[in-house]
């Protein structure tokens, strides 16, 4: 009681609550031509990031369905964002534009059940630009962090 | 087809809040054809519900399921064998539907998950317009095929009234003048002289002012 830990104590203490810390969980649904591209060569560039985001690998940001991203939050992931290429440079011509319609619905149905339209958000990330990639998990994972773990967790 | 689009959540999320089973029903005919109450859209709500209800910390046990249609008996009666372990079902067809549920099933407690807006067109892919009101004695042969009572602002028989500016109703400038397109197309078809006759006052008693209405044709019954 009231004893002080020693110095070797304090420091397991402190390795213990970084581990528990909070690590956001967060899924990315990118599309194969450009952001998986630039996920891939920040891999490769070996660009740090936070080690929160899960890929899921599109054909195209047209497939992201709303039930995708629903389901996903459903499942517990903290936040979800969507990755497209650049406007005006889908390979399928406007895939990211029907997804940057869908994100903004998916946005409005997440405020209105109270989990928060931010923990949803679209990005587009062209082939040749790992530092975009890496600055989407980025700020995702700082902006969820703020947020909190999906309250339904 | 019949036009509707579903309610905001919060307001459905009150409609069954502490109701612990429940049956969301989708429609295959005109709610599927305007994406309000699709087998998706019934996807989409139940996960939204689920999520809402765990947030709260009330779980809630849904089945979802989707209809042919739910206007017709032989469809709404395939319910009949499981409704009973349902709390209530949340209907996403038309109103049609929810009340054929109602009417079907005394002991069920029948919700509407949709506003059921009018009978309309897809004027492209996601949006959607009003053409006709129902109003039991059609007289499209005077108006060039356009309806006065449905997509006049006033439900005007020999408009155009004054307000009609350029085209477009004072009410709100991004409706067009019906009167107006009615006159440019008379125009086109070379019966504006169908414009010199005015229309009699409408007989409304067969119109929904005449309490609900019913059709019988006894060569189809069985
Ligand atoms: S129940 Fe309503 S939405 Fe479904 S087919 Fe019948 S009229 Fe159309
Ligand atoms: S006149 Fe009556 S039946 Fe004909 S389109 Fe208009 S509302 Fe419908």
């Amino acid at each position: 009681m009231g004893q002080q830990m020693t110095q070797p104590e304090t420091r397991v203490i402190k390795g213990v609550n970084k581990i528990m810390e909070f690590q956001p969980k967060i899924e990315a649904m990118i599309c194969t031509y450009c952001t998986y591209t630039a996920a891939d060569m920040a891999g490769s560039q070996r660009l740090q990031y936070p080690p929160t985001v899960r890929i899921v690998k599109y054909p195209c940001t047209g497939r992201v369905s709303i039930l995708h991203i629903l389901k996903a939050f459903e499942a517990g992931a903290d936040a979800v964002f969507v990755g497209g290429c650049e406007i005006g440079s889908c390979h399928f011509v406007e895939g990211n534009l029907r997804a940057t319609e869908r994100v903004a619905y998916a946005k409005k149905l997440l405020a209105e059940t109270g989990l928060g339209g931010d923990r949803l958000e679209m990005f587009y990330i062209g082939a040749s630009d790992p530092h975009k990639f890496v600055e989407a998990v980025t700020q995702m994972t700082e902006r969820v962090k703020r947020m909190g773990p999906n309250p339904l967790k | 087809m019949i036009v509707a689009e579903r309610k905001p959540i919060q307001e459905i999320l009150s409609m069954i809040s502490g109701l612990r089973k429940i049956l969301i029903l989708g429609c295959k005919g005109c709610v599927t054809v305007c994406s309000a109450g699709s087998e998706r859209e019934v996807m989409i709500l139940a996960t939204i519900i689920r999520m809402g209800r765990k947030k709260k910390d009330e779980p809630i046990e849904l089945v979802e399921r989707t209809l042919v249609r739910q206007c017709d008996p032989e469809f709404i009666d395939q319910l009949s064998d499981s409704i009973g372990q349902f709390d209530a079902v949340l209907s996403m067809a038309c109103g049609v539907g929810v009340n054929f549920l109602a009417d079907r099933y005394p002991k069920t407690i029948a919700l509407p998950a949709v506003n059921t807006k009018f009978y309309g067109v897809a004027e492209e892919q996601g949006v959607w317009s009003e053409r006709c009101a129902g109003c039991g004695d059609c007289i499209l042969n005077l108006t060039g095929g356009l309806c006065p009572v449905a997509r006049c602002s006033k439900g005007l028989f020999n408009g155009p009234c004054g307000g009609s500016v350029n085209g477009k109703c004072e009410i709100n400038p991004d409706i067009n003048c019906v009167w107006q397109l009615i006159y440019d197309r008379l125009k086109g078809l070379n019966q504006l002289d169908k414009l010199d006759e005015i229309l009699p006052v409408k007989d409304w008693g067969v119109s929904s002012h005449g309490g609900p209405r019913k059709i019988v044709r006894e060569d189809l019954k069985i």
